[in-house]
């Protein structure tokens, strides 16, 4: 799935622990909904130690914010969906874009999880001349619909995204996961003043609602709230819930759209650092970047989680 | 002073919106994207054609941008058109990182740059965007001098998978494009050949550029007259060799210096230094016409001639040492 073979680098695979990870694909046709869900928390169970150890390894990364939107990844790639690695050419996919780009670890472990990426390509995470830069970057990967990074940019590529679907007649449906601190970027709100107007039913903007920026609590920042009325305010129909519980995401995003005629928007309650009990809500893990002890800390809670 | 004009004077939006409703007829896939700016970017007449086709998010340049970007990905050929002046300053990051980085297939269109809102003031003159677009990697940014060049560009931009600016003018131009003038994207046009010294003009300026090659033929300097239509990437070859034949070299445009005359400038000095003067815009403009403002920052007749002689000048000074 690299487009630039190239950039594929001469690195150390071995340095990097990556036995027990490969790809786990979608949850099977047919699952039944306990099925479903324990596939899925299987996948976000492995996606996470995978991502905490490429982190390390790197010296760099977002672990806390990673860990808050895993399952949504997870839950969007392995089950919600029509995008999988063969439908890669087909212009109705459903597209999917992070805006909150710096979780670049946790997209690029959940698109080896789905069979984007080889799995073994995770242990060049920010190499020289990797594909997996630490923002993830169109021109890198295939499955990456835009670049991103700088924050407030995949909300309006988003909407255009869903306009070019909506001019097309296309059953296409577009994601889009933003930061909740994100949010304080004005292009955001610029952008869901399009997508109101154009009354976008096939765009579904899913906030990553973890309460923690880089620095503070986003409350104690720039505060948010009300969050789901301002949401309304500008056209969306608001659905709550809780972003780590991988059964009701099954059902908001297949519920999408939950209005006729209208975006969708979801806050999905989230936990940066989830479920690591020396992480999880603690502002310091924005990007801190774990000892050795802390790691296998991790992945002994991640086991028995 | 600037000579009156005898020929007749075109705005090259005129010529941008008539290339854009004959593509919109060949290619379904072409959409403008506006930020309120439909008047102002002359699609009217697009819009008329093509009602569906003009996705205006009203006046916020940065959702502008990443909508058009957004399009592209959905399998559109975006125009985003608006003032270039609110365009690029608000939108750079945008342009950055959703049109250039992720080299998506979109263009943006710039109108009424330079400092064709005149008397309206520096706020809305676009003076800056060279010198800034040119310094994104992977963004071909196309300066067009009338409306010949202008529908080329258009049309060039159409079907080039990648990012592309265009400076589309509302200041009256001449002609300017020899006959059978076909666009080639970062190639320069000879214009007028000559060897004494070189004036490298682009965009509303390439005339005034013309005309001041007039004067110094008067004066029995032969100055050869390059249009350079593209800024980035810049035709190296053809500067190199302006620079060596020639031994001299004028740049010319209707903006900051760092645009046009950085960019040549670059090559000069690391290929074959040569002396230079570069004509333009020097800082936030004083009240006036766009006209007046060009007079007033040299970047007329006389100002390109006065800097060539300086040129020359120079030259034979340091011969007689």
């Amino acid at each position: 799935m690299t487009v630039e073979e190239d950039l594929v680098p001469q690195v150390h695979v071995e340095d990097v622990p990556n036995d027990a990870f490969g790809v786990i694909g979608r949850v099977p046709e047919g699952a039944t909904d306990e099925e479903a869900v324990a596939h899925l928390r299987r996948a976000a169970r492995q996606v996470r130690a995978r991502d905490i150890q490429m982190v390390s390894a790197a010296g760099l990364g977002h672990i806390g914010g990673e860990y808050s939107v895993i399952d949504i990844l997870v839950t969007l790639y392995l089950n919600s969906l029509n995008m999988g690695p063969e439908l890669l050419g087909d212009p109705d996919r459903d597209r999917f874009i992070l805006s909150k780009g710096h979780a670049a670890a946790a997209l690029y472990t959940t698109l080896a999880a789905a069979g984007f990426i080889n799995p073994d390509d995770l242990g060049t995470f920010m190499q020289p001349k990797s594909m997996l830069n630490g923002h993830p970057a169109r021109t890198k990967i295939s499955a990456v619909e835009a670049s991103t990074g700088p924050l407030g940019h995949g909300l309006p590529i988003a909407v255009g995204t869903a306009l070019a679907g909506k001019l097309d007649d296309s059953s296409r449906r577009t994601f889009v996961v933003t930061g909740d601190g994100e949010l304080q970027e004005g292009s955001n709100w610029e952008a869901l003043m399009t997508a109101g107007n154009h009354r976008l039913a096939n765009l579904c903007v899913v906030i990553d609602r973890n309460r923690l920026q880089q620095g503070a609590r986003v409350e104690d920042t720039n505060d948010l709230e009300p969050l789901a009325d301002k949401l309304r305010a500008f056209g969306m129909e608001v659905v709550e819930v809780d972003g780590h519980d991988h059964g009701a995401l099954r059902k908001v995003f297949a519920n999408v759209p939950a209005a006729s005629g209208k975006p969708t928007a979801v806050i999905a309650r989230t936990q940066k650092g989830h479920p690591i009990s020396f992480m999880s809500d603690n502002v310091a893990w924005h990007h801190k970047v774990p000892s050795e002890e802390q790691v296998k800390a991790a992945l002994n809670e991640l086991e028995n989680s | 002073m600037t000579t009156a004009p005898e020929v007749a004077l075109s705005d090259c939006r005129d010529a941008w919106v008539d290339a854009l409703i004959e593509l919109g007829r060949e290619d379904e896939r072409i959409v403008a994207v506006v930020n309120d700016s439909v008047g102002s970017s002359k699609l009217n007449k697009f819009q008329d054609a093509f009602p569906d086709r003009v996705v205006n998010v009203g006046i916020a340049e940065q959702d502008m941008v990443g909508v058009g970007a957004g399009l592209a990905n959905g399998g559109k050929v975006p125009f985003v058109s608006a003032a270039a002046c609110f365009l690029t300053a608000r939108a750079m990051e945008q342009i950055k990182v959703d049109a250039a980085y992720s080299q998506h297939h979109m263009v943006l269109v710039g109108q009424s740059p330079g400092m064709a809102y005149g008397e309206l003031g520096p706020t809305h003159h676009s003076i800056e965007d060279l010198a800034w677009l040119r310094a994104i990697p992977g963004l071909t940014v196309i300066v067009p001098a009338d409306p010949t060049e202008t529908a080329q560009a258009v049309r060039w931009a159409a079907q080039h998978d990648g990012p592309v600016f265009i400076r589309v003018s509302r200041m009256g131009v001449p002609d300017v494009s020899p006959d059978g003038y076909e666009f080639q994207p970062g190639k320069a046009v000879t214009l007028r050949d000559g060897s004494d010294v070189t004036l490298i003009a682009t965009g509303t300026v390439v005339s005034r550029a013309l005309d001041a090659a007039d004067a110094l033929a008067e004066i029995g300097i032969d100055a050869r007259v390059l249009n350079m239509p593209t800024i980035a990437p810049i035709d190296s070859e053809a500067i190199e060799s302006a620079a060596r034949e020639t031994g001299g070299i004028v740049t010319v445009e209707e903006a900051l210096t760092a645009g046009l005359g950085g960019a040549v400038s670059e090559v000069v000095v690391q290929r074959h230094p040569v002396p230079m003067r570069l004509v333009g815009v020097t800082d936030f403009a004083p009240t006036g016409t766009v006209q007046w403002l060009l007079d007033h920052f040299g970047v007329s007749r006389d100002g390109i001639a006065a800097a060539a002689r300086e040129i020359v000048a120079s030259r034979r000074t340091a011969a007689e040492w």
